[in-house]
């Protein structure tokens, strides 16, 4: 029944000349690509020469070979394909696919550059996709912070500023008690500051980015205050230790898979549990029906009986949940102690995540492992002395996110009512 | 897709009142529009002593072992770092002169966020604006050293304000031509700004050749503003970003009251359909609105640079972009309250660094200390509040639209 009326609503589907410049966009960009991996990196290795990938650890259960390929001939089949994809994406398209192949295109590409770059050299692909699970991890949640507040319209650039007083509470916490109630506290601070952006923004109806840049300020300057007043005073209340991995049993024994996914901290494991409880709970449960009605026309919600204010608090709170979470990772799950600023415009990468994953929990995932790549592959390349500056991978992320809002790749669409405080009649 | 709750609905379009109005309620008159900032400015320092008590160990002792000393305590305390922070700022003619070298930035930064409030415009994008427009000053204060003194302090000037224009005129053109809002793209092109600016220190461009830190040449003497009171004392800092500032307020001035152009940016701001309507371009108007308001950021950037630093350095912009916010409010983006409001904050880095060096209280108070002012300013309901005060209602602050339309 349902599959029938799926499948009745995709043969009338008309594409708007947006899809259609889209499509064509893509079919031109997987050409390009094409020409250049060809042109730099098949070309720009030497003949002959190969890159071995490391697919497992000296500690691993059981113990996979590397991966050794000759980089001209890989690099080319990697072009070959990115010419088929691209002819298929002009003539035929993709349609609802797109999505799925414009991901196939950036692995591929990503493996390309990563032959070139290793090239006579071995490079560990596990490690590399451990540390951008981990880099992943506090983008993903600042971005779900962000997810759970805009889907009620409620703007929240304050995602810096929850991290940094999160990671500052958990920290002192931590190192006062143990790292539980460190974690615990590091909640309890996002919550707090989501309350004070709340407030701000749904009583008193101030502007939404006012807020948020007061937050960043605030968090920033009494954070690096109290670091300076108390920390350096009284090192011992800097010294939380941290949440160590947990290898799951049997799944962690699992090659390549096993020690990527199944041997990471809490924050990890409920990075994910997060991303898919939000999901379902956003699209298909009816409390996500009424917070994303809240988000897109206010006035509708509440003329059907929704409570716009309580629902916005709601969410924002949450928002506060993930973001203190996500903070604690900065020193309950990564340093073990806090330094100033020490978030570093993540909660901004996170931002963009969110942006980028057009407000979806999956595609702010996505995108955080996307960036997370970015960020870990530049602190390798400079060990792989590949020419590129890392400055240009550390950047990516953002240039990324303004071609999409510019809708130069398929266009971002914010909830409706993003950013407008509603005034009930 | 089919589960999103009104895919096709449009956003509901009230009458849309100005974003310089709601964000500073200028309009409610000449007595809110002064007792609310001076009281935002009184809250935020006992907010601040507040902090500075709850935080000093000591007091904690005296309260656990002679209770009967402890408000005697706490004066002093509060006392000693707040007389700190007024002889740091305004106690000596060197702190006059650190004040005004401090203010001259900030005015100017503020100065480009008033300009997009005007115009309806939230240029959040200071940070990145001032990046680009202080290392092409550098780059023209290193690179022309052929050019005598005035000559190529100037150029380096309007190195600044090409660099900072250009960098703002990029996320208007962005507005104008796709929609993208200015407050995404502004924020996205700070952090390209500042890694860009990472990369060019390391560039031979840039390089000292034989040191292998992000740090840059120094720029010619001729390209350094002139120091304006070393025949007083050598030791005063005060240069000509002061004047160059003052001189942009009263260029802002002009702008926005006396000449077309800048009534067609209150035209935009007060109703962009309006403007449209009355057969003004409006994606013109976004794009010469952001390059004005990145050029008095960039401006500030040169400021800095070839008055303070004399190079490049890694995150010169030192947080003035977000400041500028805080101040383009408390001035009610007016170019003479920004002027005012930016001596304020001038004389509290000022102090700020007294308070550190004196009395040992971190800086970063100074910091907290803004930001307050800046949310008791948006929030002139908390302000009300508190001290009860009876004035017509006024309207939120608020931006009328949000960022996806």
């Amino acid at each position: 029944m349902t599959t029938a009326l799926t499948d009745a609503r995709a043969a009338i589907t008309v594409r708007t000349p947006a899809e259609i410049r889209r499509a064509r966009i893509l079919g031109i960009l997987y050409l390009v690509l094409a020409g250049f991996v060809y042109l730099v990196f098949t070309l720009g290795a030497d003949p002959g020469t190969s890159a071995s990938f490391g697919l497992s650890r000296p500690t691993d259960a059981i113990a996979v070979p590397d991966a050794t390929v000759p980089v001209r001939g890989f690099t080319v089949l990697i072009a070959v394909v990115f010419v088929f994809l691209g002819a298929m994406q002009l003539t035929r398209g993709f349609d609802k696919k797109a999505n799925v192949v414009l991901g196939i295109v950036f692995g591929l590409f990503v493996l390309a550059f990563l032959a070139w770059a290793a090239a006579g050299k071995s490079f560990s692909l596990v490690g590399m996709l451990q540390a951008t699970l981990v880099q992943a991890v506090p983008i993903a949640l600042g971005a779900l912070a962000g997810v759970l507040c805009e889907r009620v319209a409620v703007i929240n650039i304050a995602i810096e500023g929850q991290l940094l007083a999160g990671a500052f509470v958990g920290a002192i916490v931590g190192s006062a008690s143990n790292i539980w109630i460190g974690l615990l506290a590091a909640v309890g601070t996002g919550v707090a500051l989501a309350w004070v952006l709340a407030v701000l923004s749904i009583r008193y109806r101030v502007d939404q980015i006012i807020s948020g840049v007061f937050i960043n300020i605030f968090a920033l300057g009494l954070t690096s205050y109290l670091t300076s007043r108390i920390l350096v005073e009284i090192p011992d209340l800097n010294n939380s230790g941290r949440f160590l991995p947990w290898e799951i049993p049997v799944l962690g024994d699992i090659p390549v898979i096993g020690p990527v996914l199944f041997n990471n901290s809490i924050f990890v494991y409920g990075m994910f549990v997060a991303v898919i409880v939000l999901n379902f709970a956003l699209f298909r449960t009816r409390w996500g029906l009424r917070a994303r009605a809240v988000g897109e026309k206010p006035k509708a919600a509440d003329t059907v009986g929704i409570n716009v204010y309580r629902t916005r608090y709601v969410n924002v709170l949450l928002g506060g949940v993930v973001a203190g979470f996500g903070g604690a990772f900065f020193t309950l799950g990564s340093a073990g102690r806090f330094d100033e600023n020490m978030t570093a415009g993540l909660g901004f990468i996170g931002l963009a995540a969110m942006i980028f994953g057009r407000w979806r929990p999956f595609g702010a995932l996505g995108a955080a492992l996307v960036f997370g790549f970015a960020d870990s592959l530049q602190g390798k390349l400079a060990i792989l002395q590949t020419p590129i500056p890392s400055e240009f991978l550390l950047m990516a992320p953002y240039i990324a996110t303004i071609i999409v809002v510019a809708g130069l790749v398929g266009r971002a669409r914010p909830p409706a009512a993003d950013g407008q405080p509603y005034i009930k009649e | 897709m089919s589960t999103d709750v009104g895919e096709q609905a449009e956003p509901d379009t009230p009458p849309e009142p100005s974003l310089f109005d709601e964000l500073t309620g200028a309009t409610a008159g000449w007595r809110q529009a002064i007792i609310v900032p001076l009281l935002a400015v009184a809250t935020a320092l006992i907010v601040g002593a507040v902090i500075l008590v709850i935080t000093d160990p000591d007091l904690w002792r005296v309260l656990r072992e002679t209770p009967g000393d402890y408000l005697a305590e706490v004066w002093s305390v509060v006392s000693a770092a707040y007389s700190a922070l007024f002889r740091g700022a305004f106690g000596s003619p060197r702190a006059w002169s650190e004040t005004l070298v401090s203010a001259s930035p900030v005015i100017l930064a503020g100065l480009s966020v008033a300009v997009g409030f005007r115009a309806g415009l939230f240029n959040i994008g200071g940070e990145g604006q001032i990046v680009v427009g202080g290392m092409l000053a550098v780059l023209v204060g290193i690179k022309l050293t052929a050019l005598p003194f005035p000559l190529l302090m100037l150029a380096a000037l309007l190195g600044g304000i090409i660099g900072g224009g250009i960098w703002g005129g990029l996320a208007g053109w962005l507005k104008a031509r796709t929609g993208a809002h200015e407050v995404i793209t502004t924020i996205m092109l700070n952090f390209v700004a500042f890694f860009g600016s990472l990369w060019l220190l390391k560039t031979d461009l840039y390089r000292v050749p034989e040191r292998a830190d992000p740090v840059s040449q120094s720029i010619a003497p001729a390209a350094r503003l002139p120091r304006l009171l070393t025949w007083i004392d050598p030791q005063l800092r005060v240069h000509g970003g002061i004047i160059l500032a003052v001189l942009a307020a009263w260029f802002v001035y002009w702008l926005l009251f006396r000449s077309t152009i800048g009534f067609e940016f209150r035209a935009v701001g007060f109703n962009p359909d309006g403007a449209r309507y009355a057969g003004m371009r409006v994606s013109l108007l976004y794009v010469s609105v952001m390059f004005v308001a990145g050029a008095l950021a960039g401006l500030a950037g040169a400021d800095t640079v070839q008055g303070v630093l004399y190079r490049g350095t890694p995150a010169f912009s030192a947080g003035i972009g977000f400041d500028a916010i805080g101040l383009a409010l408390l001035g009610r983006s007016h170019p003479w309250g920004v002027v005012l409001a930016g001596l304020l904050f001038g004389a509290l880095e000022a102090g700020g660094r007294e308070m550190q060096a004196s009395v040992f209280i971190p800086v970063d108070l100074v910091q907290v200390i803004q930001a307050l002012v800046i949310i008791f300013i948006a929030a002139p309901a908390l302000i009300r509040g508190l001290y009860r005060l009876r004035v017509a209602e006024e309207g939120p602050a608020q931006l009328t639209t949000g960022w996806g339309s």
